[in-house]
């Protein structure tokens, strides 16, 4: 059984909160009947200090920031933009079916997730990459990323050279192309998870743990999809 | 160990702090300006509808309330239809502001998971639902499950403890932690005790507690993990390799732990069936035929037709024209294409398909890659069968031997969906998997999302192999603010009819009528606004299900509504009933009851419900049957016994000529029954 039960920051502060907030001196409750024309049967509650300790949580759980999660946070999100640029391209370079269904699900998730990142960044006042994609141009706070030494040079990223081949490539070879080096890049970006995984303290938060979780299982699964789909190409 | 505070914890703490003081003493200034409680109201049962109001409310409200509903916590927008909500109540102090999950039932407790733990409700008076005991013990997901006197919590995420504390784990190998399965005694449910935890190499996402009905000794817990595998250091034996590299690899499997009822403490993995194996090029589904319908329509226009694997797809005008172009170019012609080019090209096209996408799926060059893990797990005992939603596999399994469950059919869908879970109709003769695309935290429900994508996909069950029917998604469109995808719902025991409520996040809840797997249809819903206007914050339904005569859904902000069924143009109140009096001791949705019903009179008036609807039989005979049925509810006795044989023995005889034979053999069967009472 437990000896001390610390409790956690945001418990603290919701606590503080509940003391100081003067529960008794509005001198009673009021009844909303006549107002709150909602037909269904409610609990006798204070909503109003619920709400109250509701966005205290909320608030709480946004100061305990670790920095390997922004380190995270913020690659990703570059990892991720490279991921919209490669996959943009199915659409001009002849690429199967198959192929622009993945990628049609590619872009929608990895845009979805870059905008859950950079909330995340932003709500605990850390600075968000700028993402700007010009055909296979990846900007990265107003610096190309393809320049040498780049600092956000992720795992399982394209060097320039990669890109310009996989621009050149139309129809088959593109989807042979596309699919070698998608599977690169996920494997990267899984790569990234377990980095972050591997430091003490990381990933506590729920949303960060719950968005490495979800990108590693998602792209794991991509990945041996992809695998299919090079395998068919590769034995005609 | 003494709690250290990392260095490269944030310094912007103490700040944060001032600036929570501040709050809090604007707050304290402006809380009594406008204090809002809600005392409790009684809602007077509505009266009877009439049967144009039952006709209309056939026909589903257009425009969709659901779109445009106002944003709040506690007070956003409602919009409901063909339901009632009987109460809701907010989570209460310890549990507001962490992710209300999943929900299991025992008698008239409902066993809420929470991030920091579960919360317990009596809900024996419906509409004020009773908190027994909010037990703090984080850990993500908390997902639920009960048998008897024993509670199931799954854990996943690197804090949660196995001491319930609430601070967390630093360490990347700490033998503090829990990721697994705690197991509790609630035999005294105000007072739960943790008699056992079994941990697991990736956690576990979610969890399915198998009662086999040969086995009173044990239950079973399939595990699935889908998180990250933790170091050999923490637990031994776990390794993220592949099989290729390591055979005792922690990918690719699912656990099943064996507990003792009468020892649950000795609870421990017993097998490791590694249900991907061998998963070679499966088959992805056939083309539901609206699709083949419009792809022929296509055709009839002219359009270039491409077969992959018994999937149609019609080319892109730009596409066709590029490699007609190219045909004629490798030919020596040039110029704008003829009749005889376009001819001469759809002789080619098989032959250019199989050259992209190569080989049929039958032929698999070598064992590919599977599936590394399921996200659920949905058994159905009683029938021998289990659906795995195994990150774009559905699998069928068979359970006969609850220690070593086998493969027997796999189906990946051609929209890539990532299923995440399964329910099988009462007979066991459809699967519906959902796909929960986005993980659930994420607006996949918006004008721009495709239908398919986050969506169910049905598949009958003929000879133990899955046929693809339909896709169903929501059909409202919900804002980015609201995250929204297919998550978790249940059957309701309405005789004679597949119906399922389906939670779909801050999509709200919907009512599916999937009797006919073809074409599924909404039937009721419930939805609310979001839960702020400002960013996509989580919130909706996590988990809704019915349980003896309503439904319960677990909202994640908001905490917990219950609902009742309203009859509809849709749905009788014989049905209702009918419905209602099945009765169920327990309930975890993943480990499926089978629904049988006891003899009553609205068993046999939903039937006669149900055949007026469908034609088949006629209005006279419906009349006739009714007023029968009426009479001989009035009498007893042998009066009542001749009645009633004399009514089942009528129907028999119209099983045959009628287009709804099946039904009126169930109706017939139910009246017998009735005689026999």
């Amino acid at each position: 059984m437990p000896s001390i039960i610390r409790p956690s920051k945001g418990r603290l502060v919701a606590m503080f909160l509940l003391a100081t907030s003067p529960l008794g001196a509005c001198g009673g409750a009021r009844t909303d009947a006549e107002t709150d024309p909602r037909p269904a049967t409610r609990r006798d509650v204070d909503l109003e200090e619920l709400e109250a300790l509701y966005n205290a949580r909320a608030d709480s759980a946004r100061l305990d920031v670790h920095e390997a999660d922004v380190t995270f946070m913020t690659g990703m999100i570059a990892h991720h933009a490279q991921a919209l640029v490669m996959s943009r391209l199915a659409s001009s370079h002849d690429a199967s079916p198959a192929v622009r269904t993945l990628t049609g699900r590619i872009i929608n998730a990895q845009n979805d997730e870059i905008a859950v990142m950079s909330r995340w960044l932003r709500e605990r006042e850390r600075h968000v990459p700028e993402i700007e994609i010009d055909g296979i141009t990846l900007t990265i706070d107003g610096v190309d990323h393809a320049g040498s030494g780049h600092a956000m040079h992720m795992p399982g990223m394209l060097t320039l050279d990669q890109l310009r081949a996989l621009d050149r490539a139309r129809g088959a070879e593109f989807d042979r192309l596309f699919l070698e080096l998608m599977i690169q890049h996920h494997n990267g970006a899984v790569a990234m998870v377990h980095e972050l995984f591997a430091i003490d303290g990381a990933a506590q938060d729920d949303l960060t743990f719950k968005l490495a979780s979800d990108i590693q299982v998602d792209q794991i699964t991509e990945v041996a999809r992809m695998e299919r789909m090079l395998e068919a190409l590769r034995s005609p | 160990m003494t709690q250290q505070h990392e260095p490269q914890r944030s310094a912007s703490r103490s700040g944060g702090l001032r600036s929570l003081l501040a709050v809090a003493a604007l707050l304290g200034a402006t809380a009594c300006a406008s204090s809002r409680t809600a005392t409790i109201v009684s809602d007077p049962m509505p009266s009877g509808p009439s049967a144009a109001e039952l006709a209309a409310s056939r026909a589903a409200p257009s425009p969709d309330p659901r779109v445009g509903l106002a944003p709040g916590l506690f007070d956003a927008g409602e919009a409901i239809w063909n339901l009632r909500m009987v109460s809701t109540t907010p989570p209460s102090t310890d549990f507001v502001g962490s992710t209300n999950s999943d929900l299991a039932f025992s008698g008239n407790h409902v066993f809420q998971g929470n991030y920091d733990g579960v919360q317990v409700w009596d809900i024996s008076n419906p509409a004020a639902p009773e908190l027994v005991v909010g037990h703090v013990c984080p850990a993500s997901q908390s997902d639920v499950s009960v048998y008897e006197n024993l509670l199931f919590i799954s854990g996943e995420g690197l804090s949660g403890r196995l001491d319930c504390g609430t601070q967390g784990v630093e360490e990347t190998v700490s033998h503090h932690r829990l990721r697994g399965i705690r197991i509790f005694d609630i035999s005294d449910v105000e007072n739960p005790v943790n008699v056992g935890n079994v941990q697991t190499c990736r956690g576990s996402h979610t969890h399915t507690v198998l009662k086999h009905p040969d086995d009173d000794e044990n239950v079973y817990i399939y595990v699935s993990g889908s998180a990250p595998v933790r170091p050999a250091e923490e637990l031994a034996g776990c390794s993220a390799l592949s099989p290729d590299e390591d055979p005792n690899s922690s990918l690719f499997r699912i656990e099943v732990i064996q507990v003792p009822l009468d020892d649950p403490g000795a609870a421990e993995i017993v097998s490791s069936p590694r249900i991907f194996q061998d998963l070679v090029a499966p088959p992805t589904h056939g083309m539901a035929p609206a699709d083949l319908a419009a792809v022929e329509e296509a055709r009839d226009a002219g359009k270039f037709i491409a077969e992959f694997g018994g999937q149609f797809q019609v080319l892109p005008d730009g596409f066709a024209n590029q490699q007609i172009a190219q045909m004629m170019q490798a030919q020596g012609k040039s110029g704008p294409p003829t009749a005889a080019d376009s001819a001469a090209f759809r002789e080619y096209l098989p032959e250019l398909v199989a050259r992209m996408v190569g080989a049929s799926e039958d032929e698999g060059d070598g064992p590919a890659p599977g599936p590394t893990q399921c996200h659920d797990i949905t058994v159905y005992p009683e029938v021998g069968l289990a659906g795995g939603a195994c990150e774009g596999y559905g699998l069928l399994l068979d359970i006969s031997d609850p220690v070593n469950p086998v493969r027997i059919d796999a189906v990946a869908d051609s929209n890539f969906s990532y299923w995440h879970s399964a329910t099988l109709n009462n007979d066991g003769t459809a699967i519906l998997f959902t796909d929960e695309w986005g993980g659930g935290g994420a607006p996949k429900c918006r004008e721009s999302d495709p239908y398919e994508w986050g969506a169910n996909a049905i598949f009958t069950i003929e000879n133990r192999k899955m046929e693809f029917q339909s896709y169903f998604k929501l059909p409202a469109a919900q804002t980015p603010e609201e995250n929204c995808v297919a998550h978790n719902g249940s059957l309701i025991p309405v005789p004679g009819r597949d119906i399922m409520i389906q939670g779909w996040y801050q999509g709200g809840i919907s009512l599916i009528d999937w009797t006919d797997p073809r074409t599924p249809v909404e039937i009721a819903y419930f939805d609310r606004g979001p839960v702020t206007a400002e960013r996509m914050q989580m919130g909706g339904s996590w988990s809704v299900y019915w349980y003896n005569g309503v439904i319960v859904n677990s909202e994640i902000a908001r905490g917990l509504d219950i609902f009742e069924l309203v009859p509809s143009g849709w749905l009788s109140q014989n049905e209702i009933d009918a419905a209602n009096s099945v009765q169920l001791s327990y309930l975890n949705s993943q480990g499926q009851p089978v629904f049988e019903w006891p003899t009553t009179f609205a068993l046999a008036r939903a039937y006669v419900d149900q055949l007026e609807r469908s034609g088949g039989l006629s209005t006279d005979r419906i009349q006739r049957t009714r007023s029968v049925l009426d009479d001989a509810e009035r009498r007893s006795g042998p009066a009542r016994r001749d009645a009633l044989d004399e009514l089942a023995g009528d129907l028999a005889d119209q099983i045959e000529a009628s287009p709804d034979g099946t039904k009126v053999r169930k109706l017939s069967e139910a009246v017998r029954a009735l005689a026999d009472a």
